[in-house]
């Protein structure tokens, strides 16, 4: 059973090739299509590039995942199957699934792949965990980010599969999969159109008020200009509710684990996911180095880890919002 | 290391100059140094579409298109996205010495107009690859932006770090 692997993103070849030359022990990454969740204009692979992603990563001995973690609708679902069949043939390590019937296919069709669960597949019980083993066979499953460290260790101890957990970068509403703000505001379930906050419905506008986000005309937030800004995501909009305005769903902020390190190390997660496939080569350059001292740092010397403040800062630089938390995995509260 | 700050004076000189020509000199130098290596992603989204790429602090505006064989220089007028940042940070941008989404969130970079098309440009000119353009491009401006990037730092600043 594996300890601590790094898992970073690779929206493109490039992004690819710095993670692996960076440290990671595994990259995961998407189609140029809405079979993933990271569906944006001129991101991700096709086959050629997976290719040579493939060859690249697995030639240093690293793994690829490929993820095909969105719901396919009865009339597209060849193009699902095509990319389960597109992944098996071209050899990825694993493929990350959330929908049973995309599953089902996997298993039937090529017995041999490897099947990982997506956070998409929201699975926050051992038992939900446990019933995708019985079922499809998974090997690992990715968390949602709405357990505390306690409860995640609940599940690791009542599993044999593996556990993946979100260890950096942008932070949801606590409703992985879930989350129907996007589509509400613009017609596009991330789910199925594989992307929240589709390029195409969003506009930022320089006004003399400040810059303006609006999503599909929803205006969602105005910074001044000494402000720092987030993604134009809904959740992390400013509204005004009864004559106030402030952040009515969440303050734009992003997860950090990194201290928890230690605490992961001992009740033996799998693998860490550092979160990001909209990103650059130079984003994953920057949060893999860190990410990578810092794990061979806690492997080497549980006791003595200690977050240094230039990792903490060098992450804080690349983080959307101004805050970084430790999410739902410290807290008093369950 | 910083990039150096670009000269009051020059920018002063630089604002008041007509757009037509700089947009043209870049497309030409773009052509020649980058596209045999650009050329190889799919553009197709962007063609057709016009786009401008303004530096705010020498107040320079380049409209450009992308065609099938390469950049176009375009006069000014409207445009499908504009993007804005100063000349550092573009530079910062195109040595990757800096993430896109960073310079967003710390107010640095602004993308106007249609966000599909700025962010399939940018998207697509994460997905070049540096050392193959770098390797490619003619009279020694690989090895120079080479070497820029390795002198401010080339994202190695955890360096000297455990
Ligand atoms: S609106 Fe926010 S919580 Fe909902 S899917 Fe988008 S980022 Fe996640």
């Amino acid at each position: 059973m594996p300890l601590l692997e790094l898992i970073c993103p690779a929206g493109s070849l490039p992004a690819l090739k710095a993670a692996v030359d960076h440290g990671a022990d595994g990259v995961y990454l998407g189609l140029k299509d809405n079979t993933n969740a990271r569906n944006f204009a001129g991101l991700n692979f096709d086959e050629k590039s997976l290719k040579e992603g493939i060859r690249y990563a697995q030639g240093k001995g690293r793994k690829v995942l490929m993820a095909l973690n969105t719901y396919p609708q009865p009339d597209t679902l060849p193009r699902w199957h095509k990319a389960v069949d597109t992944a098996a043939d071209l050899g990825v390590n694993a493929i990350i699934l959330a929908d049973p019937g995309l599953m089902g296919y996997a298993v039937r069709t090529h017995p041999e792949l490897r099947l990982h669960l997506s956070v998409q597949g929201s699975a926050t019980s051992y038992e939900a965990v446990n019933f995708y083993r019985e079922r499809f066979g998974i090997r690992r499953a990715v968390l949602p980010r709405v357990l505390s460290l306690p409860q995640v260790e609940n599940v690791v101890k009542n599993t044999e599969v593996e556990i993946e957990l979100f260890a950096f970068g942008g932070l949801c509403v606590m409703v992985e999969g879930r989350c129907l703000l996007s589509s509400y505001a613009c017609g596009d379930s991330p789910n199925t159109f594989g992307a929240c906050s589709p390029g195409h419905a969003v506009r930022w506008e320089q006004t003399p008020k400040g810059m303006e986000t609006r999503l599909n005309g929803v205006l969602i937030d105005r910074y001044a200009d000494n402000e720092k800004a987030g993604y134009p995501t809904l959740c992390k909009g400013r509204f005004e509710v009864q004559g106030e305005t402030y952040y009515a769903l969440e303050e734009p902020t992003s997860l950090n684990s990194l201290e928890m390190l230690p605490e992961m190390a001992r009740m033996g997660i799998a693998a860490v996911k550092i979160e990001g496939r909209q990103r650059s080569p130079a984003y994953v350059a920057q949060v893999t180095r860190v990410w990578r001292a810092a794990i061979d740092s806690v492997k080497r010397a549980p006791e003595q880890f200690k977050a240094l403040p230039a990792w903490m800062a060098e992450l804080a630089k690349v983080s959307e919002g101004s805050m970084n938390t430790l999410g739902a995995y410290y807290r008093p509260w369950k | 290391m910083k990039l150096p700050a670009f000269p009051k004076s020059l920018a002063r000189v630089v604002s008041r100059l007509p757009a037509w020509p700089p947009s043209a000199a870049f497309a030409a130098a773009c052509n020649r140094a980058a596209w045999p290596t650009l050329g190889e992603l799919d553009w197709s989204a962007a063609h057709g579409k016009h786009f401008r790429v303004h530096v705010k602090d020498i107040g320079l505006s380049m409209y450009l298109s992308v065609a099938p064989d390469g950049l176009r220089a375009e006069k000014a007028g409207p445009v499908d996205v504009t993007f804005t940042a100063t000349a550092e940070d573009f530079a910062r941008l195109s040595l990757r010495l800096e993430d896109p989404d960073t310079l967003f969130f710390n107010r640095r970079l602004l993308i106007e107009g249609d966000t599909d098309l700025g962010l399939t440009l940018k998207n697509l000119l994460d997905a070049v690859d540096w050392d193959e353009l770098t390797r490619r491009m003619p009279l020694g401006m690989g090895r120079l932006a080479q070497a820029l990037r390795r002198r401010t730092g080339g994202g190695d600043t955890l360096a000297a770090l455990p």
